[in-house]
């Protein structure tokens, strides 16, 4: 008896080391996990912000040799993209969204969510391939318009997918009140429950459309890049990605001060649109368990 | 007499009540046009996604149709990628995309485990949260500033430092042997290693709290430690990590630019990870804008179908193993 309890109590010491030696280490790993993080953060602020004044927004990039200048047609060029890509996907994105959350309980519903599951893990260079088959082989040249719709197929199943559970997010009682008052389900669906989802829906999309900004890979073949200002959308055009990778590339110092100053500014904005994005969704309606 | 007089008012009350009904009838299909419309427009728009991953394939298909028929099933075991010559095969990259992904695995894995349990089971709860969206805004860095660091940072460093080191303690294995460029597979899988972390780590995460407690408030009841009462829980989303985890593959897979910046790009299969190398989506990055011949470029499209396929077949079986985990909890 009191060698078995001894034995016991020997084994407990060990069972418990282990559990806090494993335990540690799984707290490390998340240490570990968010060094990169802090890492990128430090390297592309201490490097970009030299180079981070009001010149980098208006002026034009400089010819090679002469330093300074900016980059206005890229981030120009990279607007455009991005709101010729919201423009082709956000309608599709939403009404396929309003359809999952509205009408999404048969077998097609079901089908269309995987599918869109499958289509976000889709690499961003098939599409930029797909959107080079279909814009730039019929047109027989590169242009901003090409870009728009690989960024477009790009956005759509983030936007679906957010629409459709910011709608599921509004609280039922919502939607029965509206029915209750005998008003009709599109109706209710349109101006009762989108309203109040939109504030959600809204963000989700800007998130969306800054993820789409940080793309480069649908960019290289479809946009191309521009040296010079050009705000037509049938011809190639500039970027703020394809200007970090070809300037990350260059042999020269002052193009790639530039290029972490891009970096830096592209971080900016997509960790902003993330944090709104996190307080808007997370602070709004939790009545809906 | 009397009777057919009840009768007769019995009917025509039947008949007010019925044409009422119907009116009511009608009334309701006027309104459910607009229902109709509704459901109808959405559905159409809801179409357009579904059919736009058959759009994709069959677009790729056709515009590779002349790599396809001109090399077949060779296209897959041809070692050779030269564009002077016109031979095109896939094989190099097929590997350096493999091997670089799995790779990537291999350092992210265990670290995505631990920082799931750590998230999901221990952390205190004013932790918890801002460490979750550290490692969502991990996840959303663009790829392209991965590259530059990449570039700057990364491979500089495995140059100077990490290469030597492993080339003077692990030399005598074929992987860390030959010229130390700093740009080689070995950069490309640890840069894919923390682009596939936060990926892992946080649909295990959701899985593992998903996972109903009363099995491990048992366990703890009875006396298990933490880590014992861990294990049952890990042992519950066994499926769901393999989903997580083959996500991340697809991710390793087709993520383009950063390796395009770091792992040297040179079409050849070599045992040593010093070696650069090329992966499919970096050869068609830094090649397609060049390609001058029509057979290059479908041969372009070709590796692009191949990417497209293998990573639907991989994020489709991971999500079927996601799905299946959440719905068998829905139901307990």
């Amino acid at each position: 008896m009191e060698e078995n309890i001894k034995k016991y109590k020997r084994k407990l010491i060990f069972r418990k080391l282990k559990s806090f030696f494993i335990m540690n280490l799984s707290f490390i790993s998340a240490l570990i996990a968010i060094v990169p993080l802090a890492f990128i953060f430090y390297y592309t602020v201490s490097k970009g912000i030299s180079h981070l004044n009001i010149d980098f927004f208006i002026a034009m990039p400089k010819p090679v040799g002469e330093s300074g200048g900016g980059m206005a047609n890229a981030i120009v060029g990279t607007l455009i993209l991005v709101g010729l890509g919201g423009l082709i996907g956000l309608p599709i994105g939403i009404m396929a969204g309003i359809y999952l959350a509205e009408f999404g309980n048969n077998k097609f519903a079901f089908l269309l969510r995987f599918m869109t599951d499958v289509l976000s893990g889709v690499p961003s260079i098939v599409v930029g391939v797909v959107a080079y088959t279909l814009v730039v082989i019929p047109m027989k040249h590169f242009s901003a318009l090409a870009g728009g719709v690989a960024l477009a197929i790009l956005m759509i199943p983030t936007v679906t997918r957010t629409t459709e559970e910011m709608i599921r997010l509004v609280p039922h009682s919502y939607r029965e009140a509206g029915l209750g008052l005998g008003i009709p389900k599109w109706k209710t669906s349109f101006f009762i429950v989108l309203r109040t989802a939109w504030k959600g829906i809204a963000t989700g999309i800007l998130l969306a459309l800054s993820r789409a900004a940080g793309e480069t890979a649908p960019l290289l073949f479809t946009a191309l890049g521009n040296r010079f200002w050009s705000t037509d959308i049938f011809q190639p055009i500039a970027s703020l990605t394809v200007y970090i990778y070809d300037y990350a590339r260059a042999p020269f110092e002052d193009w790639n001060q530039q290029a972490w100053t891009a970096a830096l500014v592209l971080i900016l904005f997509i960790s902003l649109f993330s944090i709104a994005f996190r307080i808007i969704t997370k602070s709004k309606y939790k009545t809906n368990q | 007499m009397k009777e057919l007089l009840v009768e007769k008012s019995y009917s025509s009350v039947y008949d007010k009540l019925k044409r009422n009904s119907l009116k009511q009838a009608n009334n309701i299909r006027k309104i459910n046009w607009g229902d109709f419309i509704y459901e109808k427009l959405t559905l159409f728009f809801a179409i357009i996604v579904f059919l736009l991953v058959v759009v994709m394939g069959y677009e790729m298909y056709v515009n590779s149709k002349l790599s396809i028929d001109k090399f077949g099933w060779k296209f897959l075991s041809e070692k050779t990628w030269d564009p002077v010559t016109e031979i095109y095969g896939a094989l190099p990259s097929i590997v350096g995309t493999l091997v670089s992904s799995f790779l990537a695995l291999l350092i992210a894995f265990p670290l995505s485990i631990g920082v799931a349990i750590y998230l999901s089971e221990l952390a205190p709860s004013w932790l918890e949260k801002p460490l979750s969206f550290l490692v969502e805004l991990l996840a959303g860095i663009p790829s392209i500033v991965y590259g530059l660091w990449g570039i700057f940072v990364l491979v500089p460093w495995l140059r100077t430092e990490v290469q030597p080191f492993l080339y003077e303690h692990l030399g005598f294995l074929p992987f860390f042997r030959g010229p130390m460029y700093g740009f080689s597979i070995l950069a490309a899988s640890l840069i894919l290693s923390v682009m596939v972390l936060p990926i892992i780590s946080s649909i295990s995460r959701d899985i593992m709290r998903s996972v109903p407690s009363v099995q491990k408030e048992a366990a703890l009841a009875l006396g298990a430690t933490k880590w014992e009462a861990t294990k049952i829980v890990l042992a519950n989303s066994k499926t769901g990590i393999l989903g997580a985890t083959m996500l991340g593959l697809g991710r390793a897979i087709g993520e383009t630019m950063a390796v395009t910046m770091v792992i040297g790009n040179r079409p050849i299969i070599s045992l040593s990870l010093f070696d650069p190398g090329y992966t499919m989506a970096s050869i068609i990055a830094n090649e397609f804008t060049e390609a001058t011949s029509e057979l290059y470029i479908s041969a372009l499209i070709e590796l692009a179908l191949i990417l497209f396929i293998i990573t639907i077949v991989i994020n489709a079986a991971a999500r079927f193993l996601v799905w299946s985990l959440e719905r068998k909890w829905k139901k307990i």
